[in-house]
C-alpha cells in the first residue's frame, strides 16, 4: 500500500468514526425532538438555540454521574459488557462504501475504509457480536431483571438473524457478490435493488428493527416489565455507552439498508451530473445523497418508535419464526424462479 | 332470554385474516396518524416566558380586604369558618379599643385569623358567606413550602396592604 493511500485511509477512518459518533449524538437529540413533534410538543429547547446543545449537556451529565458497581456484580465482565457493545457498534462502518472514488492529482481514493470481498458477511458477524455486549452486561449485573433482559436480547437476535440472513440470500442471488462496493456499483443511477427485492427489503427492515432493539422489538429493555432490562444496574457513562451503542447501531443499519437496497450513493441522472460538473463533485453529491437516505431511515426508525406499541414476547417469536422465516424462504424461491425466467426470456 | 331493552348486541370474534395478521396495513395506518400529528401546532406553553391566561373566576389565595378608608372589614363573625367545608379557618375575636377606629371598621375584629392552606380546597364558600365583603379568593397560587406549619397563613399574609403605602 502506498503512503498516500495509507494516510488517506487513516484520515477516512478518523472521519467515519467522528461522523458516526456525531450522528449518534445528534440522533438522541433528534429522537427527543421527533418524539415531541409526534406528540404535539416542542421538545428540548433550553440548552442553546432550539436546544441544539442538549446532547452535550446529556453527555456531560453522564460523565459526571456517580460510578456505581453493585457489590454482587462480576466486576470485570460488568465493565466488558458496555465496552463490547460500543466497540462492535463502531467497527461495523468499516465496509460501508460512502461514495464513488475521488481523484486528487494522479491518485484515486476509494471512499470506503476497506473493501473486503465478504463485506455483507462481515456486517452480519459484527452485528451478531453486538449481542454479546448485552448478554455479558446482563449476566454480570447479577440481577434477575438484567438477566431476563439479556436472555430476551439473545433469543430475539438469534431468531431474527435467521430471517435477516435469508432475506439477504435472495438479494445475493441477484448481485452475485458479497462485496458492498460491488453491490453499490451495480445499482448505478436508478437501478436500485428495492425494485427487484421489495419483499426482501420489508423483511430486512423488520429484522433490522429487531436487531437494533428498537420499538416494537425493544423487549430487552422494556421499562414496564423489566425495570430497565439488561442495563438496570448500570449508571454513569457505562449506561451512556449502552444507549449510545443503540444509536450507532441504528446509524450503521440505516447505512447498510441504504447501500443494499436503496442504491447507496447512486442517484438518478448521476452520469449527466458527472458529465457537466466533473467526477469529483458528482461523487461528493453521491455522499450527500447517501447521507440523506441514511437520515431518512433514521427518521423512519424514530417514526415507528413513536407509533407502534411493543410486541408481546410470544408475538415476537411467532412473527419471527412463523411469518418472517417462511416469507424469507418464499422470497428466495420466487427470486430464483423469477431470475431464471428472465434470463431465459433474454433480459 | 330476550333482552328487555332491545339494545343487546351480540359481538362475534372474527379470526384475523392474513393481511391483518401481517400487521403491515395497520402499521401503515398508524404511521399516517402520527405523521398528521407531526405537522400539528404544538400545544406546549413555554411556561416562564409564556403564561396561560387564568379564567375570570379563578379562585386563588385569600385576601382580607380593607374598606375605602383603609380599615379592616372583617368583624370576626365566624360565618366563613362555619361555612368552610374543609374547616380550614380559625379566628380569635377581640374588641376594638378606643383609638383603634382607624384600624378596624367594626367594634369587634379578628385578632387572629388563620387559614390552613393545606386543608383549604379553594371552594370559595367563605367568600360567599361573608356579610362584610371582607374575604376574597382573588390572589395567586399558594406557593410551595417545606414545613406544614408554614402553610397556616395568619393575618400577616392574608390582610391586604394598607392603603397609602
Ligand atoms: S375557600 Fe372553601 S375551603 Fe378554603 S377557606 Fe374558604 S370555605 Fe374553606
Ligand atoms: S371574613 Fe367575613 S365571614 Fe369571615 S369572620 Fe370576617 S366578616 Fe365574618
Amino acid at each position: 500500500m502506498e503512503t498516500a493511500d495509507l494516510i488517506f485511509r487513516i484520515v477516512l477512518i478518523v472521519i467515519v468514526f467522528a461522523i458516526s459518533l456525531v450522528v449518534a449524538m445528534y440522533s438522541t437529540y433528534a429522537e427527543r425532538k421527533v418524539a415531541a413533534f409526534f406528540q404535539d410538543r416542542i421538545g428540548p429547547n433550553r440548552a442553546g438555540p432550539w436546544g441544539i446543545l442538549q446532547p452535550l449537556a446529556d453527555g456531560g451529565k453522564m460523565f459526571l454521574k456517580e460510578e456505581i458497581i453493585p457489590t454482587n456484580a462480576t466486576g470485570f465482565l460488568f465493565i466488558v459488557g458496555p465496552s463490547l457493545a460500543i466497540l462492535t457498534a463502531c467497527i461495523g462502518s468499516a465496509v460501508i462504501p460512502w461514495g464513488k472514488a475521488i481523484s486528487i492529482g494522479s491518485h484515486t481514493f476509494d471512499l470506503q475504509v476497506t473493501d473486503i470481498n465478504v463485506g455483507v458477511l462481515y456486517i452480519f458477524g459484527v452485528v451478531s457480536l453486538g449481542v454479546y455486549g448485552v448478554m455479558i452486561g446482563g449476566w454480570a449485573s447479577n440481577n434477575k431483571y438484567s438477566l431476563l433482559g439479556a436472555i430476551r436480547a439473545a433469543s430475539q437476535n438469534i431468531s431474527y438473524e435467521i430471517s435477516m440472513g435469508l432475506s439477504i440470500i435472495a438479494l445475493l442471488m441477484l448481485t452475485g457478490t458479497l462485496s458492498l462496493k460491488e453491490i453499490a456499483e451495480q445499482q448505478h443511477s436508478w437501478h436500485w435493488n428495492i425494485i427487484r427485492q421489495p419483499l426482501g427489503f420489508i423483511l430486512f427492515i423488520v429484522c433490522a428493527f429487531a436487531e437494533t432493539n428498537r420499538t416494537p422489538f425493544d423487549l430487552p429493555e422494556c421499562e414496564t416489565e423489566l425495570v430497565g432490562g439488561y442495563h438496570t444496574e448500570y449508571s454513569s457513562m457505562k449506561l451512556g455507552f449502552y444507549l449510545f451503542a443503540e444509536y450507532i447501531n441504528m446509524f450503521i443499519s440505516s447505512a447498510v439498508m441504504a447501500t443494499l437496497y436503496w442504491g447507496g450513493y447512486n442517484y438518478p441522472f448521476m452520469d449527466d451530473v458527472a458529465a457537466s460538473l466533473g467526477a469529483n463533485p458528482a461523487a461528493i453529491i453521491g455522499v450527500v445523497v447517501l447521507f440523506a437516505k441514511i437520515f431518512l431511515f433514521i427518521f423512519f426508525f424514530m417514526w415507528v418508535r413513536w407509533t407502534i406499541p411493543r410486541f408481546r414476547y410470544d408475538q415476537l417469536m411467532d412473527l419471527g419464526w412463523k411469518i418472517l422465516i417462511p416469507l424469507a424462504i418464499a422470497n428466495i424461491v420466487l427470486t430464483g424462479i423469477g431470475s431464471t425466467l428472465l434470463t431465459h426470456l433474454g433480459y | 332470554m330476550e333482552s328487555l331493552s332491545n339494545k343487546k348486541k351480540v359481538l362475534e370474534v372474527k379470526p384475523l385474516n392474513f393481511l391483518e395478521r401481517a400487521y403491515l396495513p395497520a402499521i401503515a395506518g398508524g404511521l399516517a396518524t402520527t405523521m398528521k400529528h407531526f405537522f400539528k401546532k404544538p400545544v406546549t406553553i413555554s411556561y416562564p416566558e409564556e403564561k396561560r391566561e387564568y379564567s375570570e373566576n379563578f379562585r386563588g389565595m385569600h385576601s382580607l380586604k380593607r374598606d375605602e378608608n383603609g380599615k379592616e372589614r372583617c368583624t370576626a363573625c365566624g360565618l366563613c369558618a362555619l361555612s368552610c367545608p374543609a374547616e380550614a379557618i380559625t379566628m380569635t375575636a377581640a374588641e376594638r379599643q378606643p383609638g383603634e377606629e382607624h384600624l378596624y371598621r367594626e367594634e369587634k375584629y379578628a385578632a387572629v385569623y388563620e387559614i390552613n392552606m393545606l386543608r383549604c380546597i379553594f371552594c370559595g364558600l367563605c367568600e360567599e358567606a361573608c356579610p362584610k365583603e371582607a374575604i376574597y379568593l382573588d390572589g395567586d397560587h399558594v406557593p410551595a413550602d417545606y414545613l406544614r406549619k408554614d402553610f397556616i397563613y395568619g393575618k400577616d399574609k392574608l390582610v391586604e396592604a394598607p392603603l397609602n403605602q
